[in-house]
């Protein structure tokens, strides 16, 4: 043989081998691989293919973190210390109002003679700040960058408290990434419990412990005669027996004490009358200290537990309380008791998440799409495996041949890149199953046509991969182009169907041109046959 | 040797191109102005809204699963989905989407069947899309079908001279606009998937007609003197065999997945369907003829010759050196 002949047929080995090896823990199953790959002394890969979640049941989530809400936060903190600094400067300010929106401080004095003063009070003391009016009201706004950074922090700060209680909700490789500017992508392989783990990841955890002001009547209060640092909370109790629910009314103090960034662990424990679960907490070191100083001083108090603007409950302070500890109790099943301190050990979210997009697939349905998806790859491949036996006798066996390793290149490529085959990857297989073919019939009527006009075998094959090349070449790259994008702008399932047909056009110039002129160069070289089986 | 098409056949396509044209715009008329009339049916994904899957234990009468959620608000207009035909499994589609993190909408299904059917279905699949994401996929579904268009217009155009860009994209247009009314016709849904299959539909209809230019172009620069139409007309009929072929085992395949595929891949293999056969007619039917719109030589002669001719002459160069 030539040496050029041997240098293809020892690259088309080795592509056989590598990408074989990658395969052949898919096909054979991950238990078997190992046991495989022990015998070569364990340098054969292990991994199987990942499955998309439409194959293998699970959740896919897509949260939009409301960077706006975070923003505002960062506007009440300024208002209320610019409300203090008017104050010490003896200015009368009507109403200061924030907008998350457009990152806006309105402020109305009283005097507008005022005006200047005030001015100069936030160019000394909010430089994050730019002055848009100067008028009647003032608008200040918080500068752009400063924005953005906020934004961008709440959004990574989301991410790490969501990564945190996916990790300790126990499922099998969930994916926790963030998409586009503001949106968080979470998918849960196999989750049994859905809801739950919605409500887990949703939960903004907010934990307050604010001062109940007893000072004031609460139906005073609902009255509309509330003072400017106080504000109304609700508990919500839920009658075990009836399920009804009632909310009661509380007149608290806007100002919390303590707050959950103090927060150090939580765990359920059991206790009471009936042995009800509820949840403990434990404060760092500064919080454990306020905690002490404030319970010293406030002895006869009552001080409401404030979960996410709800008050769950309002135990009246007896002693000081030392060491940095506390409990939160209520009508807590264990489920919510555990969920309630996961949710207050992973932190709290700097802004509250909504549901964009929520896909639940039950591991049934996954199975009849894996099963039907199958039967449809082995009817379709069958029918054109047959014709093309059929049609082109042995070479049509090798244009099999080629298309068989175009899949196993696929299945092998997949599993090196970590890629995820989704049910539209699954068709986009199929359909480049379809078309690997194409390259080879293109090919060998080629090869016919060189035969017809009296061309020898040689030279017939020669020619028609020669001539047919260019073509192939054309009508890959113009596939090529749509896959790519369609991977780029795809979601998920899409980008699956992108990511296999992109891979199986790539391998496709390999397998239909590279591979099969290898095995026609033997052929011709060693038997050198008068006529072709084509 | 088994053949399709016999070889050294020349068909007429050319005289066929005013019945093609009057079938294709007849098709188009019909499917696009159902579209229009009807409007385009949107997946969930596109315009936001809730889609469960339900199975039950035993047949059950989609009218028992109306009445039994017509009630709630969240599902008083909702549309119910029978698949299959085993009378087992449904999709209930309502407009409704929620973006709290507390209460879901298979919650409140969940007790409404259970008041009916007891314990006997299972919840096999919840898709819910807001609103705003759904604007955000509508967004992207166009930006990358705009970007295909404009990728393979500079493939084209960079590959073959205008009249030939002209023809391919042409046929292009043609095919996603039968593939759209087809669609609209047999009461498919817009999904993710069926935009998929249409750009997958591009560039098949693209690759399928290339290797016919490809073609056309040969036989002329071979025989400058052939006619412009018996030049298209041989191009075509010579690469006819492949062009049915390929479009046979891709059909095999999608057909397949059409029929076995189950429900999941219905829209998308329809959808891929559609455009292969139609990929197919229209590269013979109406992209080469479209090539005799324009007046002149298909191929003006002296032209500089471009890098694929050089790559082809270097080929065949190698070839006699070879000793052929």
């Amino acid at each position: 043989m030539k040496t050029s002949t041997w240098v293809k047929l020892i690259i088309v080995l080795l592509v056989v081998a590598i990408f074989g090896a990658y395969t052949l823990p898919t096909i054979v199953g991950k238990k078997n691989a190992k046991y495989v790959s022990e015998l070569f002394g364990g340098i054969l890969p292990t991994d199987t293919i990942n499955l998309g979640l439409d194959l293998k049941g699970g959740m896919h989530l897509v949260l939009g973190v409301e960077t706006d809400k975070a923003v505002f936060a960062v506007l009440s903190r300024a208002v209320n210390n610019l409300q203090q600094q008017l104050l010490n400067a003896k200015i009368a300010a009507d109403h200061v109002i924030p907008s998350g929106k457009d990152a806006t401080i309105k402020i109305y004095l009283v005097d507008p003679k005022d005006t200047d003063k005030a001015v100069n009070i936030i160019m000394d003391n909010f430089p994050n700040y730019k002055i848009i009016s100067q008028g009647q009201p003032i608008v200040i706004k918080l500068k752009e960058q400063i924005v953005a950074k906020i934004k961008k922090q709440a959004v990574e700060q989301a991410i790490n408290v969501i990564r945190n209680r996916v990790n300790q909700f126990g499922v099998t490789e969930p994916t926790v990434v963030k998409a586009g500017e503001d949106h968080i992508v979470v998918d849960l392989p196999g989750i049994k419990n859905a809801n739950r783990a919605v409500k887990l990841l949703g939960e903004t955890a907010r934990l307050e412990l604010h001062l109940v002001d007893d000072s004031v009547s609460v139906a005073d209060a609902l009255n509309g005669n509330l003072p400017p640092d106080d504000e109304i909370l609700y508990e919500i109790k839920r009658d075990p027996t009836t399920g009804e629910i009632t909310k009661v009314p509380f007149v608290v103090k806007k100002e919390p004490v303590i707050t959950g960034d103090m927060i150090t662990n939580a765990h359920v424990m059991f206790g009471g009358p009936l042995n009800q679960p509820y949840v403990a907490f434990e404060l760092n070191s500064e919080g454990a200290k306020i905690f002490a100083d404030f319970t010293a001083t406030h002895i006869g108090k009552r001080l409401a537990i404030v979960l996410d603007n709800v008050i769950y409950s309002a135990p009246v302070i007896q002693s000081r309380i030392g060491g940095g500890r506390g409990e939160i109790t209520g009508n807590f099943t264990l489920e919510e008791a555990h969920d309630l301190a996961l949710v207050l050990r992973s932190g709290s979210l700097p802004a509250p998440v909504k549901i964009l997009q929520k896909v639940t697939i039950g591991p049934s349905l996954g199975k009849i799409s894996i099963d039907k998806g199958k039967k449809a790859m082995i009817f379709g491949s069958l029918a054109v495996i047959l014709f093309m036996i059929f049609y082109y006798r042995l070479s049509g066996l090798l244009a099999d041949f080629a298309m068989a390793l175009n899949i196993v290149i696929i299945f092998g490529t997949m599993v090196m890149l970590h890629a995820t085959l989704t049910l539209p990857g699954l068709a986009g297989i199929a359909l480049t199953v379809g078309m690997a073919v194409d390259a080879n019939v293109l090919i060998y009527e080629r090869i016919r046509e060189e035969l017809l006009i009296g061309r020898s075998v040689h030279d017939a094959v020669n020619t028609g991969y020669a001539r047919a090349f260019i073509t192939i070449l054309d009508a890959n790259i113009t596939t090529l182009i749509v896959a790519l994008i369609l991977y780029q702008f795809g979601s998920g399932p899409v980008k699956g169907f992108g990511i296999t047909m992109a891979i199986g056009l790539l391998a496709n110039i390999f397998t239909a041109v590279t591979f099969t002129k290898t095995v026609f160069d033997i052929v011709l070289e060693k038997f050198r046959p008068q006529r072709l089986s084509i | 040797m088994v053949q399709i098409v016999k070889p050294g056949i020349l068909i007429d396509f050319v005289s066929k191109f005013k019945l093609a044209v009057s079938i294709s715009i007849i098709l188009i008329v019909v499917g696009i102005g159902h579209l229009i009339i009807k409007g385009p049916k949107l997946g969930i994904e596109f315009k936001g809204g809730t889609s469960i899957q339900v199975e039950f234990d035993k047949p059950i009468k989609v009218t028992q699963l109306r009445n039994a959620i017509k009630d709630s608000r969240i599902f008083s207009d909702s549309r119910i989905q029978n698949i299959g035909s085993s009378n087992k499994r449904f999709i209930i589609y309502t407009k409704v989407s929620t973006s709290s993190t507390t209460k879901s909408i298979e919650d409140t299904l969940k007790p409404l069947l259970k008041s009916k059917f007891g314990d006997t279905f299972k919840i096999l699949e919840v898709d819910m899309v807001g609103p705003k994401i759904g604007k955000e996929f509508r967004d992207k579904g166009i930006i990358a079908i705009v970007l295909s268009l404009i990728a393979i217009l500079i493939y084209i155009s960079l590959r073959f001279q205008y009249r030939f860009a002209f023809g391919a994209i042409l046929a292009l247009i043609h095919d996603v606009l039968i593939t759209v009314g087809f669609l609209s016709l047999f009461g498919y849904e817009f999904t993710l998937d069926v935009v998929a299959a249409i750009l997958t539909i591009v560039g098949y209809s693209v690759n399928d007609t290339i290797v016919i230019f490809d073609r056309i172009r040969e036989k002329v620069k071979s025989n400058r003197k052939l006619s412009n139409v018996e030049a298209i007309n041989q191009g075509i009929s010579e690469t006819l065999s492949r062009t049915v072929l390929t479009a046979g085992t891709t059909l095999f395949v999608v057909l397949a997945l059409f029929l076995f595929g189950g429900h999941a891949l219905k829209g998308m293999s329809f959808a891929l369907l559609v455009g292969i056969i139609s990929g197919t007619y229209s590269s013979i039917f109406i992209a080469s003829p479209v090539l005799l719109l324009f007046k002149g030589q298909l191929i003006p002669e002296k032209k500089e010759v471009d890098s694929t001719d050089r790559f082809k002459q270097q080929i065949e160069f190698d070839i006699k050196q070879r000793g052929g």
